[in-house]
């Protein structure tokens, strides 16, 4: 904290935003001017603590306070005007309560006398963001401003981590009051659970200890706990010597290099993790909610397992599927119990697992994420290893959209540490990335942060490459190009008798020319045998890059579990006719998303 | 819900799953704060629960807390949801199931009471019979005038559903109803 008198000083609404954001630890705002946050920009214009981003749309906005908070494991702070600019931002609040990223947005509004009055730029920010924040406050009086922008930062980032909302009326943003440092009691209904329940620690660990067939089920929740929640997680499965998985939202906790990962579980997981799940005795899960992506059809889901799960959030408990051993708390101090008790009370009889580690092994000889390599056409797959391998050295941070590329960017690029994989998992925002890689780049500047892209996401926040290039944040957006919707098509082919509605782009913009119209860096590849080199041009440039990767147009994304059916009955690559493909959904499955 | 039902075992088996939708009122302790039956209202509409019955009424004034009751209807798995869903919302204090804790208690349910004004025209006949069955519900005249009764009537929504149905032949013209105002029996607070 930067001022830590506790002595009430006299200052202006707009003032105090600026100092609480100070007296937060902010550095950085995202953030767009409008009427009705002019005051709270002039006392911007006039301080340099705490550095302005301007974007080219709140919702650029929001995602990249998204990958900043993602990256950094700080909060995330933007700041919009009224009306569009506070509607703007739903979608990327949606997107940090899904994902549990703590996310600070500040919210100008029409003065106080205007409210209801359908004044000009006027909206309902409050009533509109109530369903998609953890929670929001609208400021009428400027001497509880100060303290309530205190609270929200405590809101967003203690417990679940989440997006809150303080929209400040421009005349309190004039008025002036007595502002109040970050020193005051939390409000008594806001007391979030950390410490675990010792005695369910104890039943968990014997639970543990007893199995013969387990996996550890690892989610976001690791990532979000801390570094130390994730070497303690690594503790924890040397010491058992359990196979780990994890979901999307976890990659990186656990490092793929480690001898008991077994990738990605969920609808587009491995052969290996998937089944492992299926068939497992006891399941372990820390820090993920039993996403439907990760169960497929919950009747047939891992039918012969006893549950232990550790989540922050009770209502996460018992939501989609039920637990045996439920622990509610953080998972950095949940683990650190259990690591502790498994120490002193149990031993791994390593010879117990060795039937499921061959089993395993069985599974992985399957090579689920095989594909055929052309030497005439890149294979999506085949960019994101070549460009795994040209980065996987450096001080690299990963951001996606959403669609194929994201899959494949999940299963090929292999993450070693926590915080280096930022994605839209929950709400599955296209659009997401390349804000959030300007936001991860602002955070760590001369680390190299790649957007792994999809040609059509990343035309929904390309405007974002001026805000990259105004801020010199050398970002790499790698864009696989097949000219598709390739995750539409791909549910097209399954479901919809291979019917491409509209999900073919068909005036594709020049990407190395618009790269150049932003004052970026524009590459364009084509063949396999000059990727290498392509990859390491886009390295080298000290510019944002549009990496215009030209794919095979027709690639599909496997393995996958079709909707609607279990972890054992994945679609595998080599399984994936196109008769296999038109028939692998039923029609219940068919009505599921 | 996974559909595995078979009890496990466990002594940390929760909720078991029967399937079955059963009325339950939660009693909801909240800071009486702009929004804040907005959130609750907002979590059920938007999560799909049903509001069977709803009262809200600041209890504590000088804490600035209100209680909220609610009915809702919904398998045990569901209103567990429910109830911990509730707990998430920031200005929530406190969360009861009044239907679990009664059973704790080894009763059936807990107490419920709903105040009801029914307005009843006519004359002749009907008017007197009106009166004549207010009196043996206990229901009290609060206004009235030659052609009308305006009753208050006190009890379990039961005995008020009855009410209202023996009042519909003798010229029940509107009702109003409060909803459900709900505490455990015995000396223990929420």
């Amino acid at each position: 904290m930067s001022n830590g008198q506790s002595e009430r000083r006299e200052m202006t609404g707009a003032e105090m935003v600026v100092q609480a954001l100070k007296d937060n630890g902010v550095k950085h705002v995202f953030g767009y001017p409008g009427g009705a946050v002019l005051p709270i920009y002039d006392e911007i214009f006039q301080q340099d603590e705490v550095e302005h981003i301007l974007v080219r749309h709140e919702q650029g906005a929001g995602h990249a306070a998204e990958g900043y908070a993602r990256s950094t494991g700080k909060a995330g702070v933007m700041l919009v005007t009224s009306g569009p600019g506070a509607t703007n931002a739903v979608t990327p609040l949606q997107d940090a309560l899904m994902d549990s990223i703590p996310l600070v947005c500040l919210t100008g509004q029409v003065p106080t006398s205007l409210i209801g009055s359908d004044a000009f730029q006027e909206c309902d920010t409050v009533g509109i963001t109530r369903p998609c924040t953890k929670h929001n406050w609208l400021v009428k009086d400027v001497n509880e401003l100060a303290a309530t922008i205190h609270e929200a930062f405590h809101v967003a980032t203690t417990g679940r981590p989440g997006p809150v909302v303080v929209d400040i009326p421009k005349d309190v943003q004039f008025a002036k009051g007595f502002y109040v440092p970050p020193q005051m009691a939390p409000r008594t209904s806001y007391q979030p659970k950390v410490q675990g329940d010792l005695e369910r620690i104890k039943a968990a660990v014997e639970l543990m200890a007893s199995a013969k067939k387990p996996i550890i089920y690892s989610g976001g929740g690791v990532i979000n706990s801390g570094p130390e929640a994730s070497h303690l997680l690594r503790e924890l499965v040397d010491l058992t010597g359990f196979p780990i998985t994890s979901t999307l939202m976890g990659l990186g906790a656990y490092p793929a290099s480690g001898k008991n990962w077994l990738g990605m579980l969920g609808m587009h997981g491995t052969y290996e993790a998937n089944m492992a799940m299926h068939d497992c005795d006891v399941m372990i899960c820390i820090g993920a909610r039993f996403d439907d992506r990760i169960t497929g059809r919950l009747t047939a889901f891992s039918p012969n397992s006893k549950k232990i799960h550790i989540d922050i959030d009770p209502s996460s408990i018992n939501k989609n599927v039920h637990t045996e051993v439920p622990i509610i708390g953080d998972v950095g101090r949940v683990l650190e119990d259990m690591v502790r008790l498994w120490r002193a009370t149990a031993k791994t009889d390593k010879k117990a697992l060795y039937p499921w580690w061959e089993q395993i092994a069985k599974w992985r000889a399957r090579d689920s994420l095989a594909y055929k390599m052309n030497n005439d056409v890149i294979m999506p797959q085949y960019a994101i290893q070549r460009l795994y391998e040209l980065t996987k050295g450096m001080d690299t941070y990963i951001t996606t959209e959403v669609g194929q590329h994201q899959m494949w960017a999940a299963q090929h690029y292999h993450f070693e540490k926590p915080n280096r994989w930022m994605t839209s998992g929950g709400l599955g925002t296209m659009g997401y990335g390349l804000p959030a890689a300007l936001g991860v780049q602002i955070a760590h500047p001369d680390a190299l942060v790649v957007d792994i892209a999809g040609d059509a996401s990343v035309q929904m926040t390309m405007q974002e490459m001026s805000a990259a290039v105004q801020h010199d944040a050398p970002i790499k957006i790698f864009i696989l190009n097949n000219q598709y919707m390739g995750m539409v098509r791909q549910w097209q082919q399954l479901l919809h008798g291979n019917r491409l509605s509209h999900s073919y782009t068909e005036a594709m913009p020049d990407f190395v020319k618009l790269a150049e119209a932003y004052g970026g860096h524009g590459i364009r590849c084509e063949k396999p045998d000059e990727l290498d080199d392509a990859i390491k041009e886009m390295i080298s440039v000290r510019k944002p890059v549009l990496f215009d990767c030209r794919v095979a147009t027709l690639a599909n994304c496997f393995p996958m579990i079709p909707s609607g059916k279990a972890h054992n009955e994945m679609l595998l690559p080599d399984e994936a006719t196109d008769e296999a493909v038109a028939n692998a959904i039923d029609a219940k499955g068919r009505e599921l998303v | 819900m996974n559909a595995q039902l078979q009890p496990t075992g466990s002594a940390y088996f929760i909720a078991k799953e029967t399937e079955k939708p059963e009325n339950h009122t939660l009693s909801v302790l909240v800071d009486n704060e702009p929004g804040v039956l907005a959130r609750v209202i907002g979590l059920f509409s938007g999560r799909g629960y049903n509001i069977e019955s709803l009262t809200v009424s600041e209890t504590e004034h000088e804490k600035h807390l209100s209680r909220i009751t609610i009915v809702t209807r919904g398998t045990p798995h569901v209103l567990e949801q429910i109830k911990h869903q509730l707990e998430r919302i920031v200005p929530v204090h406190r969360v009861v199931d009044l239907t679990v804790r009664s059973h704790e208690f080894g009763q059936e349910r807990p107490l419920e009471r709903e105040l009801a004004l029914v307005k009843v025209a006519g004359t002749g006949e009907a008017r007197v019979e009106a009166l004549r069955l207010a009196d043996a519900f206990r229901a009290s005249v609060i206004d009235a005038n030659t052609e009308h009764f305006i009753f208050e009537i006190t009890g379990k929504g039961s005995k008020i559903d009855q009410f209202i149905a023996i009042m519909k032949p003798l010229g029940l013209v509107e009702i109003c109803r409060t909803g459900v105002a709900a505490l455990n029996r015995g000396p223990q607070g929420m």
